[in-house]
C-alpha cells in the first residue's frame, strides 16, 4: 500500500492536465464531443486533487508539498525541479484549477471550430499556470511563466474576435518584451547565489545597487503581467478579442501572475529595493485605480469596461502588497481571488448575453431584468462583488489593502477610496443600462434566461462570492500566516546590507574593476 | 608510418572511400542510380558514425605530421555532424524523384562535404584547416547550383562561389600573415609562441583576417549578404544542408581556433566576436520581418542564430564554450524540422515557397502545422521548448562574463525576431487556407525526421544535463577550455 501522503501531489495537479492531452492526442478518432468530456473531467480531477490539497494545508507551515529533484546545471549552478506552496500560492493554485472546468463548460456550446484543439490548448494552459504558482526553482518558474503565453497566443489569435491577430499579437510581444528582462535578472541572481532555489534566494542578501536594477527588471515583466498603469493597453485589446472562457482564464489567473511575482519576487526576494520603490509603485498604483476607473466609465463596450475595472483592481493589489503591511498583503491576496471569482463571473454573464445577441456594445441591451430574471440577479451578485459590497468577496480584499496602505500613507487610501466610489459608479451605471430601462432595443426581447449549462458555470461561482463575502476567515486563515511572515520579513530587511562586490566577473557591470 | 597511425581518422577514411566508390558506381549505374546511391551515401555516413562511436576505431590521436589529429570535442561534433548530414539526405530522398535533379552525384557531394567538415573539425594546423574547408566549400558550391537548368539555382551557386573565393582568400591571406608573424601554422606551435611573450602585430592582423573568413562562412552579419540569396536558389533540401551541418562545423572550428591557437589573444578576439553577435542579431532580426519567402526567412533566422550562438565565444571561458555548443546542438534539430515542413509544402508536387502558401495549414495539415509552430515557437525562444535552453545557456555565459550590455541587446532582439517567427504561426493558425491542401508528407523518412525533432524540441527540458553533460565533457578536451 503505498502512502498516499507521499505523492508528489503537486506534480500530479501540475501535469495531470497533459495527461488530458495526451488522451485526446491519442483518440484521434474521437468526436469533439468526447474531446470536451476529457477535458472536463481531467480538469475535475484536478480541482479534486486541489481540494484535497486544501484540507491538508497548514496554515503555519511555511512552504508544503514541498518536491525537489535535481534538473540541470550550468556554469556551476545546479538547476532543481523545485515545487512547493505556502499562503500566497495555495489559492491561487486552486483557482486555477476551479476555473479552468468552469471554462471549458463556459465554452462547451460557443467553441464550434477545432473544439479538439481548444480544449488541448485550455489543459497546456492549466499546466502552465499550476506549474507557475507551485514553482520554486526561479528557472522552473519563468519556464512556466513564460509558457503561459504559448497556449493563450492561439487561444487569442484561433478563437478569438475580427481584432485577434493584433490582439494576440500585441499581448505576446507586450509580454514577452517584460519577461526577456526578467530571465536576465533571474540569471543574474542565480549566478550571484550560486543557486536557482527561491526560497535560499529570499535569504540571499544582495547588494542595494543591484537591488535595483534586479528590481526594475522584474517590475518590466509583472508589471506588464498584473498590468498596471501605463503599460497596461495590451490588455482591452486582449479581451476584447479574445474567447469568453480565453478572457476569463485571462482575468481570473495570468493577471495574478504579475501580483504573485510582485510579492513573490520583488518583496521577498529583493526587499530594500522595495522599499525604496514604495512610493513609485503607490503613484502607479493610485494613477491605475483612479484613471483606469474613469476610462471604464465611459467605454461602450462591455468586455473593454471590465478590463478596463480589472486594471483598476490590480491597481489595489499592487497598493496592498507594497505597502508592506500584513493587512496590506493579506488584502492584495484576497483582491486577488475576489477579482479571480468576479471578473471571470463577469465575463462568463457577458458569454451569456453575447452568445444570443452577438453584440457587446451596452447601448444594444437594456430591460434584460423583465425577461432574463434569473441572469440579473447573478449578475447582480458579482456587479456587487465588483464594487466590493460588504457582503461579497470583493469588500474584504478592498478592505484590508486599504487599511494596509492607510497605515503607510494616508494620501493613498483616500486615492484608493475614490477608486472604490469611481468602481461602484461605472459598474452600477453598466448594470443599469443593461438590466434596467425599457425592454425595446430589437431582439432584446427574445433572449432567453439561463440554461441549465449556464446556471452549472455561474451559480458556483455566485456561492463563493457570497462566501467569500461572508466567512473570509474561510480563505483568510490560511493566507495570514504567510502573510504575516512575508510583511515582517520585508521590513526586516528593508535595510540593505552593506554594498560589498559580487563575488564573481559580474562586478565589471557595476564599474568594478576586471576580476 | 604504421597503418595503425592512421586509426584516429578511420571514418573520415571511409567516407573518402565511399565516397569515391559511389561515384564510379553512380558513373556506370547512370541517372536511375541516384536514389539507390542516395541509400548508400546514408548507410556510409550511418557507419562512419558507427566507427566514430566505436571505442575501437573511435580513439583520440594525432597523425603523424601534426596536421589533423582527433581529440573528445572533435568526436562530439562528428557524433552531431553526421546525423545532421544523414537527415539532410533523407529529406533530399523524394527530391531525388524529380527528373531535373535525378543525378547520383547529389548524394556523393554532400559526403565529401560532410567528410571535408569532419576533417575541418579535426585540423591542427591552418593548413590542414584550410585544406578541409576548401573541401567542404567546394562540394556546397556545387551544390547550390545543382539544378543547372534553374536560372534561380546557378546563380545561387555562382554568388556562393565567387563571395566563397573572397573569403577563402581572406583566411588564406590571415593564415600567411600568422605564419609570417610566429613562423609556423600548427596549433601547438602557435600556442607555446604566443603563451611565451606578447603578441606580434601581425599575428593580430592575421587573426582578424581568419575570423572575417569563419564569419563569411558562418553568414553572420556583417558577412552574410550570400546567405538569403543562395537559401532561395538552392534546391530546398540543399539548403536544409546548407542551414544545418556546415553552421555547426564552421562554428566547431571557429571554437577551435579561438580555444587553441588563439587562446591568449581571447582579449583581442572578444570585441570582434561581440560585434559579429551583436550585428547578426539585429539583421537577423530586422530584416527578416520584411521576408514574404520562406527560405529567406528561414535564412535570416539562420544569421540570427549564429549571432546568438557567437555570444557564447564573445563570453569565453569554460561556460562560454558550452553555450555556444549547446546552442547549435539544439539549433540542429530545430532547423532540420522547420526544413523538413518547408519541403512538405508541395501541391501537385510543385515546391510551395511563399509564407503565404502556409495560410490556414493548421486545417488542412494540422500534424504538420503543429509541427511548424513547435519549430518556430522554439527559434523565438519560448520555455519550456529547448530554444528557451539555448538562449538560456548563452545569456547565462554572457552575464557570468559581465557582458550585460551584448546580453540586454541580445534578449531585446530576440523580442524582435519572435514577430517574424509569430508570424509563421499567424498564417497558419490564424488565418483561412487558400487553395488546396498540401501533397501528402512525401515518404516516412521525412515523417520520421520531422516526428522526431519535435520530440526532441518538446523533450529537451525533461533532461537538459543529457546534452549538457556530453558537451561538457567534450568541451574539457580544448586547451583552452579545460
Amino acid at each position: 500500500m503505498v502512502d498516499i501522503s507521499s505523492l508528489p501531489l503537486l506534480s500530479i495537479l501540475t501535469f495531470l492536465p497533459l495527461a488530458g492531452v495526451v488522451l485526446i492526442l491519442l483518440l484521434q478518432k474521437a468526436s469533439d464531443g468526447v474531446a470536451k468530456q476529457i477535458a472536463f473531467w481531467t480538469s475535475m480531477l484536478a480541482l479534486g486533487l486541489a481540494a484535497w490539497m486544501v484540507a491538508r494545508f497548514d496554515p503555519h507551515g511555511g512552504f508544503q508539498f514541498v518536491e525537489e529533484a535535481k534538473w540541470m546545471s550550468f556554469g556551476g549552478v545546479e538547476l532543481f525541479y523545485k515545487k512547493g506552496i505556502d499562503g500566497l500560492s495555495l489559492w491561487l493554485v486552486v483557482a486555477s484549477a476551479f476555473l479552468t472546468p468552469v471554462c471549458i463548460l463556459a465554452c462547451w456550446d460557443g467553441v464550434k471550430e477545432r473544439a479538439r484543439s481548444f480544449m488541448i490548448a485550455f489543459l497546456v494552459l492549466e499546466t502552465m499556470m499550476i506549474g507557475t504558482f507551485t514553482a520554486l526553482d526561479f528557472v522552473l518558474f519563468y519556464v512556466f511563466f513564460e509558457g503561459v503565453l504559448l497556449p493563450m497566443f492561439l487561444i487569442i489569435g484561433v478563437w478569438g474576435g475580427p481584432g485577434r491577430v493584433h490582439a494576440a499579437y500585441k499581448f505576446f510581444l507586450y509580454t514577452l518584451l517584460g519577461s526577456v528582462l526578467m530571465l536576465l535578472a533571474v540569471v543574474a541572481m542565480c549566478l550571484h547565489a550560486g543557486t536557482t532555489d527561491m526560497t535560499a534566494l529570499m535569504r540571499a542578501d544582495f547588494p542595494v545597487s543591484w537591488q535595483i536594477g534586479l528590481w526594475l527588471a522584474f517590475l518590466a515583466s509583472f508589471a506588464v503581467k498584473t498590468p498596471m498603469w501605463p503599460v497596461h493597453t495590451w490588455l482591452p485589446y486582449a479581451h476584447v478579442e479574445a474567447p469568453t472562457a480565453g478572457s476569463v482564464i485571462l482575468a481570473g489567473i495570468l493577471l495574478k501572475m504579475g501580483g504573485y511575482g510582485f510579492i513573490r519576487v520583488s518583496l521577498q526576494m529583493l526587499p530594500a529595493a522595495s522599499a525604496a520603490f514604495t512610493d513609485l509603485m503607490f503613484v502607479l498604483s493610485g494613477i491605475a485605480i483612479v484613471a483606469t476607473s474613469l476610462t471604464a466609465l465611459v467605454q461602450t463596450d462591455m468586455k473593454r469596461l471590465i478590463a478596463y475595472s480589472s486594471v483598476a483592481h490590480m491597481g489595489f493589489v499592487t497598493m496592498g502588497a507594497f505597502s508592506r503591511t500584513p493587512q496590506g498583503l493579506e488584502g492584495a491576496v484576497m483582491v486577488m481571488l475576489s477579482h479571480a471569482l468576479v471578473s471571470s463571473a463577469l465575463f462568463l454573464c457577458v458569454g451569456v448575453i453575447y452568445d444570443r445577441l452577438h453584440s457587446r456594445e451596452i447601448a444594444r441591451y437594456g430591460g434584460l431584468a423583465s425577461n432574463m430574471p434569473h441572469y440579473a440577479f447573478l449578475a447582480m451578485i458579482f456587479t456587487l462583488g465588483a464594487v466590493g459590497l460588504p457582503g461579497t468577496s470583493g469588500f474584504v480584499g478592498e478592505f484590508l489593502a486599504m487599511q494596509g496602505a492607510f497605515l503607510v500613507s494616508t494620501w493613498m487610501a483616500a486615492v484608493a477610496g475614490l477608486g472604490v466610489i469611481l468602481g461602484a459608479a461605472y459598474m452600477l451605471w453598466l448594470y443599469r443600462r443593461v438590466f434596467f430601462g425599457r425592454l425595446d432595443k430589437p431582439g432584446v426581447a427574445a433572449m432567453k434566461d439561463l440554461t441549465f449549462k449556464e446556471y452549472a458555470t455561474l451559480a458556483p461561482l455566485a456561492v463563493l462570492v457570497l462566501v467569500m463575502g461572508v466567512q473570509p476567515s474561510l480563505f483568510k486563515d490560511s493566507i495570514a500566516p504567510t502573510m504575516r511572515d512575508i510583511a515582517e520579513t520585508a521590513k526586516a530587511r528593508a535595510n540593505p546590507a552593506p554594498d560589498v562586490p559580487p563575488p564573481f566577473a559580474l562586478n565589471r557591470l557595476t564599474g568594478g574593476g576586471a576580476p | 608510418m604504421n597503418l595503425s597511425d592512421l586509426l584516429p581518422l578511420a571514418p573520415e577514411i571511409f567516407l573518402a572511400c565511399a565516397g569515391m566508390l559511389l561515384l564510379v558506381a553512380g558513373t556506370f549505374g547512370g541517372a536511375g542510380m541516384a536514389r539507390a546511391v542516395n541509400v548508400l551515401a546514408g548507410v556510409s555516413l550511418a557507419v562512419a558514425f558507427g566507427l566514430v562511436v566505436c571505442p575501437v576505431t573511435g580513439v583520440t590521436g594525432e597523425l603523424p605530421g601534426g596536421h589533423v589529429g582527433t581529440d573528445g570535442f572533435s568526436q562530439f561534433v562528428k557524433m552531431l555532424l553526421l546525423p545532421a548530414a544523414l537527415v539532410s539526405l533523407v529529406l533530399s530522398h523524394d527530391f531525388l524523384k524529380k527528373p531535373e535533379a535525378a543525378r547520383f552525384e547529389f548524394p556523393v557531394l554532400v559526403l565529401f562535404a560532410t567528410l571535408g567538415m569532419m576533417l575541418m573539425v579535426s585540423a591542427r594546423s591552418f593548413l590542414g584547416l584550410y585544406v578541409a574547408l576548401e573541401l567542404q566549400s567546394l562540394s556546397l558550391y556545387v551544390l547550390a547550383a545543382f539544378l543547372r537548368n534553374d536560372t534561380r539555382s546557378s546563380e545561387a551557386g555562382l554568388k556562393y562561389f565567387v563571395l566563397g573565393a573572397l573569403a577563402s582568400g581572406l583566411l588564406l591571406y590571415g593564415i600567411s600573415l600568422v605564419y609570417g608573424a610566429t613562423g609556423s601554422v600548427v596549433f601547438a606551435k602557435l600556442q607555446t609562441v604566443l603563451a611565451s611573450g606578447d603578441a606580434p602585430v601581425g599575428l593580430v592582423l592575421g587573426m582578424v583576417f581568419i575570423l572575417a573568413g569563419f564569419a563569411f562562412k558562418l553568414a553572420a552579419a556583417p558577412f552574410h549578404m550570400w546567405a538569403p540569396d543562395v537559401y532561395e536558389g538552392a534546391p530546398t533540401p540543399v539548403a536544409a544542408f546548407f542551414a544545418s551541418a556546415p553552421k555547426l562545423a564552421a562554428v566547431a572550428l571557429l571554437a577551435k581556433v579561438l580555444y587553441e591557437p588563439f587562446g591568449a589573444l581571447a582579449a583581442q578576439a572578444q570585441p570582434i566576436l561581440m560585434v559579429l553577435a551583436l550585428a547578426s542579431m539585429a539583421w537577423g532580426a530586422f530584416a527578416a520581418m520584411a521576408q514574404g519567402h520562406i527560405k529567406r526567412l528561414m535564412a535570416y533566422s539562420a544569421i540570427g542564430h549564429i549571432g546568438y550562438a557567437l555570444i557564447g565565444l564573445a563570453a569565453g571561458g569554460a561556460e562560454g564554450l558550452q553555450a555556444t555548443l549547446l546552442y547549435l546542438v539544439i539549433y540542429l534539430p530545430m532547423t532540420l524540422g522547420a526544413f523538413a515542413v518547408i519541403l512538405c509544402a508541395r501541391k501537385n508536387g510543385v515546391a510551395l515557397e511563399q509564407l503565404s502558401d502556409f495560410a490556414g495549414l493548421s486545417k488542412t495539415r494540422p500534424a504538420l502545422a503543429a509541427a511548424m509552430a513547435l519549430f518556430m515557437f522554439s527559434m523565438a525562444g519560448v520555455p519550456p521548448l529547448a530554444g528557451f535552453f539555448g538562449k538560456f545557456y548563452v545569456f547565462m555565459a554572457a552575464l557570468q562574463a559581465g557582458l550585460l550590455p551584448l546580453a540586454v541587446a541580445g534578449v531585446l532582439l530576440s523580442v524582435v525576431g519572435a514577430f517574424y517567427y509569430l508570424r509563421v504561426i499567424k498564417l497558419m493558425y490564424f488565418d483561412a487556407p487558400r487553395g488546396a491542401a498540401f501533397d501528402p508528407v512525401p515518404g516516412w523518412g521525412t515523417g520520421l525526421v520531422l516526428a522526431s525533432t519535435a520530440v526532441l524540441i518538446l523533450g529537451f527540458a525533461l533532461q537538459p544535463d543529457l546534452a549538457a553533460n556530453a558537451v561538457r565533457a567534450a568541451t574539457a578536451t580544448l586547451a583552452g577550455a579545460a
